[in-house]
């Protein structure tokens, strides 16, 4: 990932000491921000700038991975993968790294975190988590969570991870995440206090629900519909070079046969020997060759498979913005039905039907005071109903106007980061094509020497 | 990178007859100046000696270890027939050419054969003409290989390709087996050609100028006397296998031919499996590069950068087709001939065991032992040189397309960011 140049410090309104409690709190951050116009994208070298946090610069990494074995919540005995989170604090005059907080989590805590951005910060495109299990494996890779190769790549991608939110304008200031990152014991009960479980929407979790919005965003329709478009052609791109991964591997492989053949049939040879032997040492040199330049690539997907995953935090947003659209629609159609009640009530015409106009109709009339008391209380309703209304019309509002910075940001930083992979792709395959020729070339000076 | 010294150990006759070679010195000792990671041990690259029909790459699919379907040769593109033309003896005195061309599928009520063009052009005297045009068809080819390995029991005849390919699927008469026959036939004439005493040959003569009806008539003789000879001399050897003792020469050749045999299937083997990565990697490649494009849809950002890797990925795929061609070309129909020679050469060498029976057929045996050794020594060397050629030039061109992408990718950032720059004059 590209280091920018570290800006300069900015000022900031001090965030909330307590956890976020309420779901505005995040827009009311980000409000704040949108005044203070800080609307460039933050440091992106995975530094946090003052806040009441920190006083100086960090740097954070994860480091190390480890094997571990523990009891599971059915205390039965499990094996996992903790990853060591070491969290530097930058000296501005000389640049001078310290250590400061260096703690174990599990990839489960990761989840715990992001499950919890994405409640508290709706409009934000959170950064994806490195993928759970290895998909669009190719056969010689391992597809086994324990894996060395998997835990080393993943805990790059967890790395990942961490940047991305500490170098997020919005995200970097969450409390919860600077305790993720500097307290160890208890940050899981912290986490599950501020009761976010429950704020979010199981609606959300809903996939196949549908939410007939009146009038959507056209916007977000055709941010959807992008990201439907996006996680589709990667997906297939990955499956298509995972196969040609496998291809390549037997081609160099199979090449290296050539090698012990060579060499055996060297031994009765006199002229040809001395030839026939180099050669094949170089075949085995062109068939190990393979592993290395197979384990680069292997980063290039993961580069690519972020944004695969990236694709459905887009979503989420878009979805978010579907439901919020339909409570409002459904809200504005309560009260306008609640308004044409009182105004029936009130002028004695019954132009839509209720129940109780039809029980009035069937078993008398009621009383002008019960009328009375009937229209006191929708008007008290169609009251709530319209403040209601109107900050839910603001908050949609809001809502709208923060998402859509967030993805123009998003949209910058991703074609920024897979231009970089593509030509990062280039330079593999060039520096394969050149591994390339000098093995052939020795090869060859070898085979016409015979 | 040169310099590699053979492991020390016995390579003369000391190496038990028909036993199985010592241990390739990349097990024990790795080979120095090895960089990077280490290579998998060989035995997990290769596991040829248990199952001659695996080829064990991987250990775990076993699709990819089915060795039996033969894979067909591509149509290949009209190859200068000069560079087929081994000038193995005389170069400079080289008065006979010969091509061997059109095929062409003849039906009549019994059978469908197909017949070859043979085209002679010669200066000899002997010849009548300085220029002939025949027509054969592979019975006639096999009838001539008879002929000469009765008169000359004791010389090493080309092979013939093979009759039928018995472990394919391949339909007898499809193009790509037509294709190698015809390459196959076409050498084999010309080898009979450069030899120094088959040249001259008179039923080789015959059929490459008689027309079809002389040609059976002349078939129709019987089998002459030194044919009756040849075939006595035959019976005699082989009725003597073991008893005599034999010579250390002999010994030597028949260690050599074992070995060599072996090595040459592998060999065979090995390049075949090659060829059909290759074109299993092409296939992948070429539904690789268009998803780019598929993608620069959606993207308005990076359509120049995904069309261009979707551009360099296409190139490659092409480059990877002439580089299976080469293959199929230079190095396939070569080491497949030596699988043949090496099958033939089994059974030939019996004849040198019989020492007073046929004293002079062990020196005639021997030098022609001694050419053919020379002449596949050059084969090989010439066809590997030629492989190694198609990978250099493959991967060079491979290279010139990505580095010409990288550096339109680079030149366009500069021009953004030189946008970006206050004018100033």
């Amino acid at each position: 990932m590209e280091q920018a140049p570290p800006d300069a410090p900015r000022q900031l309104q001090p965030a909330p000491l307590e956890p976020l409690g309420l779901p505005d709190a995040g827009l009311q951050a980000a409000a704040g921000e949108e005044e203070e116009g800080a609307r460039e994208e933050g440091p992106a070298d995975g530094t946090m700038t003052e806040n009441n946090f920190w006083l100086k610069k960090i740097e954070i990494s994860v480091s190390e991975a480890e094997k571990r074995t523990g009891r599971n919540a059915m205390n039965m005995q499990e094996t996992y993968t903790a990853y060591l989170i070491e969290t530097r604090s930058v000296d501005h005059t000389d640049g001078q790294s310290v250590l400061t907080d260096s703690l174990w989590r599990r990839y489960s805590e990761f989840e715990l975190l992001r499950n919890y951005l994405l409640v508290y910060y709706p409009h934000v495109v959170v950064p994806p988590l490195p993928e759970k299990r290895a998909e669009f494996v190719w056969h010689k890779l391992s597809a086994d969570n324990m894996d060395p190769d998997f835990v080393e790549r993943r805990r790059i991608g967890l790395e990942n991870f961490l940047l991305r939110v500490a170098s997020h304008p919005i995200l970097c200031r969450d409390k919860i995440f600077y305790l993720f990152l500097t307290q160890e014991g208890n940050w899981k009960e912290t986490v599950n206090e501020t009761g976010f479980q429950l704020k979010a929407d199981s609606r959300l979790k809903a996939l196949n629900a549908t939410f007939r919005v009146k009038n959507p965003d056209k916007r977000f329709t055709e941010l959807k519909h992008y990201s439907d478009e996006l996680q589709s052609v990667i997906s297939h791109l990955l499956r298509v070079r995972a196969r040609v991964a496998d291809r390549l591997y037997g081609v160099y492989k199979v090449h290296g046969n050539y090698g012990r053949v060579f060499s055996e049939w060297s031994a009765i040879e006199k002229e040809m020997g001395d030839g026939l032997q180099s050669a094949g040492h170089h075949m085995d040199v062109y068939a190990s060759s393979i592993d290395d330049i197979l384990e680069d690539e292997e980063h290039y997907a993961d580069q690519l498979k972020e944004y695969l995953f990236y694709a459905e935090a887009l979503r989420a947003v878009c979805r978010k913005h579907e439901l919020m659209q339909y409570d409002l629609e459904m809200a504005a159609q309560d009260l306008a039905s609640k308004k044409q009640q009182c105004e029936e009530l009130a002028t004695g015409t019954v132009r839509t039907f209720s129940l109780k106009g039809m029980t009035t109709k069937l078993f008398g009339q009621e009383t002008p005071e019960q009328r009375e008391a009937r229209i006191k209380v929708l008007e008290e309703q169609i009251n709530e109903g319209e403040q209601q209304l109107k900050s839910k019309n603001l908050e949609g509002r809001e809502f709208v106007k923060n998402a859509w910075a967030d993805i123009e940001r998003f949209k910058e930083q991703k074609n920024h980061d897979l231009k970089e992979a593509l030509i990062s792709y280039a330079v593999m395959q060039i520096s394969m094509c050149k591994k390339g020729i000098q093995v052939w070339t020795n090869a060859k000076e070898c085979f016409s020497k015979m | 990178m040169e310099g590699e010294r053979r492991a020390p150990r016995a390579r003369s006759c000391g190496l038990p007859a028909g036993g199985a070679p010592a241990p390739s010195p990349g097990v024990d000792a790795p080979l120095p100046g090895r960089s990077g990671p280490p290579a998998l041990p060989r035995a997990e690259v290769l596991d040829l000696d248990e199952d001659e029909d695996d080829l064990e790459v991987f250990s775990k699919d076993a699709s990819l270890m089915d060795m039996n379907s033969f894979s067909p040769m591509m149509p290949t593109s009209p190859l200068s027939m000069i560079n087929q033309v081994k000038f193995e003896d005389e170069p400079d005195l080289k008065d006979l050419f010969i091509t061997v061309d059109e095929p062409e599928s003849h039906v009549t009520t019994i059978e469908t054969f197909i017949t070859y063009r043979i085209i002679t052009k010669t200066s000899r005297g002997e010849f009548d003409s300085s220029e002939f045009e025949v027509r054969r068809r592979y019975q006639d080819f096999l009838w001539l290989k008879g002929k000469l390995e009765e008169a000359h029991p004791t010389l090493i005849i080309p092979p013939l390709p093979e009759k039928f390919i018995v472990k394919g699927m391949v339909e007898h008469f499809n193009d790509d087996f037509i294709e190698t026959r015809r390459k196959a036939l076409h050498k084999f004439l010309n080898r009979i050609a450069d030899h120094p005493t088959l040249t001259f040959n008179e039923d080789f003569k015959v059929f490459l100028t008689a027309q079809a009806w002389e040609l059976s008539s002349h078939k129709k003789q019987g089998p002459g006397l030194l044919s009756r000879m040849g075939q006595t001399v035959r019976a005699v050897a082989m009725s003597m296998r073991g008893v005599k003792s034999r010579p250390e020469e002999f010994m030597e050749m028949n260690n050599f031919i074992e070995i060599f045999s072996q090595k040459i299937n592998l060999i065979d083997k090995i390049s075949q499996r090659i060829y059909k990565e290759e074109r299993e990697y092409s296939d992948e490649m070429k539904e690789y590069g268009p998803i780019h494009v598929l993608w620069s849809a959606s993207e308005e950002d990076l359509v120049d950068t995904l069309k261009g890797v979707a551009s360099c990925i296409d190139q490659c795929c092409k480059a990877t087709e002439k580089r299976m061609s080469g293959l199929s070309e230079a190095l396939l129909p070569v080491v497949h001939e030596y699988v043949l020679y090496s099958e033939m050469l089994m059974l030939t060498e019996e004849i040198g065991k019989l020492e007073d029976k046929v004293e002079c057929a062990n020196n005639a045996l021997k030098a022609d032992w001694e050419r053919w050794k020379h002449n596949m020594q050059n084969d090989i060397k010439s066809a590997f040189t030629d492989m190694a050629e198609e990978n250099i030039h493959y991967y060079e061109q491979c290279l010139a397309t990505w580095e010409s992408f990288l550096a339109s990718q680079t030149d366009l950032h500069m021009e953004e960011s030189s946008e970006d720059k206050p004018e100033s004059h």
